[in-house]
């Protein structure tokens, strides 16, 4: 339903999003996971058309954004990060110029207004100013505009951003109530409503995908190993080659060294626990065992990994891909 | 045609959501009805006198040359130029303020559609203001009887002028998100346009004969005087085809840099 392909845009100098590409089946809900300034919103204006791309080809249900504009943008339902009505209108008056303006069979216009405002909980302040609605209420007025012209594409930029916790849960049933009938991609700095509303997830940093999977693999991938933390007193490199031989570990990489005083960080086989096997390791080759401890990683350990390891670490990162690729 | 009627309609309808009409309508009518009033006077002082003087054989003063052609040429033109920045300051720099640009540029409407949307729903505000001056120049014809043939050039002239400022104070509108700026950046511009052929009224040559030329104000002395000048037509309509052309350039830059 939506294809992007090396994908890149450039404002002046500064590279917002820097050779993108994925695609989007139809029905599916796609979240974009990012910091700020990650190039999510570039992406996602590129996508609606209201940014050209400076490279790469992007296509809504089979139409170029860029060649056939018109006809992408009959099928793409958009709502930015701030909702964009007019305060001075009423509910009413916004919607039925929306639907206006994006080509709604002028009789269809009553019953189309009618439907989004029931399925965007608005129906109760139809005929209020929008100016003097509530955040929440000006978001649904917005989702509901998005949703006017009944289009196959919903592009949602942080559509829970400012909401209350209650609100943020009614939205999220709706954006999953869409699922099916609409192709949704949101984006998001919230981790948890990925897992929550997504079924595929791209992590973007700094203009490029850094990982992409669905909230299953990332969650199997991020738990798929145990993290051990061991510390113990000996020559670094021996205890390193030791432990990597004890059963069932993948993974031994030294995080903090002091003196003879090592710490390390021991991944393992999913469901193992081989702190047992750690110990009796360092014990029977007579170095000092110190500290023995799981370490969990978290979404959030997991999603700052992949979006801050291009600024602390620069360009060695590449060396420990084996936890970042996640696709 | 159906989307270029839905925009227009949504910008008419803003201007009477806010203050701004009124504002536009309440000044327009307070200056204009100031002068309206201070030329007839002088004219009913000026013509008891003519009267005294040269006798009962003196003939009446024309009431076309001597209340509406000042009036329209002399003191509107300045007046709806002091206006229509506040008219088009609000057209881009709104949307783009508020993030409603986002919706406009991405809905299936071609650009040129928003812009002549906008372009209308301007031009019809301002119609009211027209409709405004010609419905105390009536009252001319209550009272006395002027010649109602000028009058046409007059209404033309004056739409005419409006079109070329609406279409220049729009393409400012489109630089800025600050409504401020885009309205005093379009006063400055109308301002100089206006003031332009004063510096060229001693001057001779081809130079001060263009700067003359491009003076705004100085093609409406035509439709002042009830003359249709095709010259003047053409210029006022290209001014107007040269500030949707520039709006469209300046919104399609948007999308590259946003």
């Amino acid at each position: 339903m939506i294809e992007v392909a090396g994908l890149t845009k450039r404002y002046g100098p500064t590279l917002a999003v820097s050779e993108v590409s994925f695609d989007v089946q139809k029905g599916e809900v796609l979240g974009f996971l990012g910091p700020n300034g990650a190039g999510k919103t570039t992406t996602m204006r590129v996508i609606t058309g209201y940014l050209s791309p400076s490279e790469g080809k992007v296509r809504v249900a089979g139409y170029d954004v860029v060649e056939e504009p018109l006809e992408a943008k009959r099928r793409t339902g958009y709502l930015p990060e701030a909702p964009p009505v007019y305060p001075d209108m009423t509910v009413v008056e916004y919607l039925a110029f929306v639907a206006r303006i994006k080509g709604v069979p002028r009789k269809e216009i009553k019953s189309r207004i009618g439907e989004v405002s029931e399925k965007c909980a608005v129906t109760d302040v139809q005929r209020r100013q929008i100016g003097k609605l509530s955040k929440g209420y000006r978001q649904r007025v917005g989702l509901a505009q998005a949703l006017i012209h009944n289009p196959d594409v919903l592009i949602l930029d942080e559509p829970t951003a400012g909401l209350d916790p209650k609100q943020i849960i009614e939205t999220r049933e709706l954006i999953r109530g869409l699922a099916g009938q609409h192709t949704v991609v949101l984006s998001t700095h919230i981790l948890p409503e990925v897992s929550k509303t997504c079924e595929r997830v791209l992590v973007i940093n700094q203009g490029r995908i850094v990982a992409s999977g669905t909230p299953d693999e990332l969650t199997h991938r991020l738990q798929g190993y145990e993290t051990v933390l061991l510390t113990a007193e000996g020559p670094a490199a021996e205890m390193m080659e030791r432990l990597q031989r004890v059963g069932g570990v993948n993974m031994v990489e030294p995080r903090d060294a002091a003196d003879s005083l090592v710490t390390f960080e021991v991944h393992a086989e999913k469901g193992q626990d081989v702190r047992a096997e750690l110990a009796r390791a360092v014990v029977e080759s007579h170095w000092k065992l110190l500290e023995l401890k799981t370490s969990g990683l978290s979404l959030e350990d997991i999603f700052l990994q992949l979006t801050t390891k291009d600024l602390s670490e620069g360009s060695d990162a590449s060396g420990d891909s084996s936890v970042i690729s996640i696709s | 045609m159906r989307n270029v009627f839905a925009v227009a309609g949504k910008e008419l309808r803003a201007y009477f959501h806010s203050p701004i009409a009124y504002l536009v309508m309440t000044v327009y009518a307070a200056l204009l009805g100031f002068f309206f009033y201070s030329f007839t006077a002088t004219y009913v002082v000026q013509s008891f006198r003519m009267q005294a003087m040269g006798g009962m054989g003196a003939p009446p003063m024309n009431l076309n040359e001597y209340i509406i052609r000042p009036l329209l040429a002399g003191i509107l033109t300045v007046v709806i130029l002091l206006l229509v920045p506040l008219i088009t300051m609000r057209l881009y720099a709104e949307e783009k303020r508020s993030g409603t640009i986002e919706l406009l540029l991405t809905s299936p409407l071609t650009d040129l559609e928003i812009i002549l949307g906008k372009f209308l729903g301007a031009m019809a505000l301002y119609s009211v203001l027209v409709a405004m001056t010609f419905l105390y120049i009536g009252l001319l014809f209550v009272y006395g009887n002027p010649n109602a043939k000028p009058l046409l050039a007059q209404v033309l002239g004056l739409l005419l002028y409006g079109a070329a400022l609406l279409a220049l104070g729009m393409w400012f509108s489109t630089f800025t998100k600050n409504q401020i700026i885009a309205g005093v950046v379009a006063f400055a511009v109308f301002l100089l346009l206006f003031v332009m052929d004063w510096v060229t009224a001693y001057g001779t040559g081809t130079a001060s004969e263009v700067i003359s030329y491009m003076s705004l104000t100085k093609h409406f002395d035509n439709f002042a005087k009830g003359v249709i000048d095709l010259s003047d037509v053409v210029f006022y309509l290209s001014v107007a085809v040269l500030g949707i052309f520039l709006t469209a350039r300046s919104v399609d830059a948007l999308k590259g840099r946003a």
